[in-house]
């Protein structure tokens, strides 16, 4: 189950936590990955890692002409590009009475305008190949939401009601579009966390800790596959039961 | 016919799955040969790819029938 042996990923944000697990998991079912993110070096560890399969690709997405050109360097290195996980993701967080339209501007940007560029610009070759899959790593909040993150909040949320309307454009060509919301994970963001946050965390979530990215990276492994073909429009929630919805 | 023509037309048969009679001069390719608005997106990439030329989106709204095609893709050429 689950084999992607022929298929090539384009990865965001794979110099993250959540990112990099993704990349191994859809690498280890057998796919040609492209890494990208702003720093090269955690590419290049990871593709260090993978060995063979694995190109690195950095990438400033808040640049407007880098973005545009990496769909394309991405189907030249692996020779298409058939799942296109849309992971990268940035907060600015503070309350919105504060809040700069610079924090706005940015956190939109790089979490939902770049998304649908990258989108469009892979829908072409998906199309042809009657074959495709995307992938957009939302957030709880985006659902629930949450005071300090109004800016965060609506990329994730936006993020959503995009996948679900591009999901509905393509459907009979053989694309899915999907997210999944994940909750607390453990990665450099929650890090920032002091242990009074953390513990106050953990007390809204019934599994009792914080997920992996392991967890996330399960997810987007069978969203990703040819088994989760019917599946689409849809935001698997991976939370430990945080929120129910 | 002219060959630009024939080749217009194999694109519209086999990607709409239409008998070749029924691509006339003035068929719409919405309303008489049963595409949808997003055959029509995958017809313009066809016919950009066939003939190597760039169909600008609000050109490619201009073209609703086999003839438009046909017209827009002779001038392109020219
Ligand atoms: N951790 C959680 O609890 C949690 C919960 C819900 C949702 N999420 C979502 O999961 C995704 C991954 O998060 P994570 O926890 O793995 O965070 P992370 O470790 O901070 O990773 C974020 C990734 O996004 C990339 N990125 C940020 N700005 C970029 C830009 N301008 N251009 C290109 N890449 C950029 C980063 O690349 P560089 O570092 O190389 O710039 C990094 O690889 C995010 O979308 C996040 O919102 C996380």
């Amino acid at each position: 189950m689950f084999d992607l042996t022929g298929k090539s990923a384009l990865v965001t944000g794979a110099s993250g936590g959540i990112g990099a697990e993704i990349a191994r998991a859809l690498h280890a079912a057998g796919a040609d990955v492209a890494l990208t993110g702003t720093r090269q070096e955690p590419l290049d560890a990871l593709a260090r890692e993978l060995g063979s399969k694995a190109h690195v690709l950095p990438c400033d997405l808040s640049d407007d002409a880098a973005l545009k050109a990496l769909p394309g360097e991405a189907a030249g290195a692996m020779g298409g590009l058939d799942i296109l996980v849309n992971n990268a993701g940035i907060t600015r967080d503070g309350l919105l009475m504060r809040m700069s339209d610079e924090d706005w501007d940015r956190v939109l940007d790089v979490n939902l305008t770049a998304v649908m560029k990258l989108s469009r610009a892979v829908m072409r070759g998906m199309m042809k190949a009657r074959w495709g899959r995307i992938v957009n790593i939302s957030s709880i909040v985006g659902t629930t939401g949450n005071g300090g993150q109004t800016n965060y909040a609506a990329a994730k949320a936006g993020m959503v009601g995009f996948s679900k309307s591009l999901a509905a454009e393509v459907a009979s060509r053989g694309i899915t579009v999907n997210c999944i919301a994940p909750g607390f994970i453990e990665t450099a963001m929650t890090d920032k966390l002091t242990e009074a946050q953390r513990e106050a965390t953990l007390v809204r979530v019934p599994a009792g800790k914080l997920g992996t990215p392991g967890d996330i990276a399960a997810a987007a492994l069978y969203l990703a596959s040819s088994e989760a073909g019917y599946v689409t429009g849809a935001t698997l929630h991976v939370n430990g039961g945080m929120a129910m919805i | 016919m002219s060959d630009i023509a024939d080749r217009v037309k194999k694109i519209v048969v086999e990607h709409l799955g239409v008998e070749e009679e029924k691509v006339t001069e003035n068929a719409s390719f919405i309303d008489d040969l049963g595409a949808d608005s997003l055959d029509t997106v995958e017809l313009v990439m066809a016919f950009e790819e066939e003939f190597g030329i760039e169909i600008p989106d609000d050109a490619a709204e201009t073209i609703q029938t086999f003839g438009d095609a046909v017209k827009f893709i002779k001038e392109a050429q020219a």
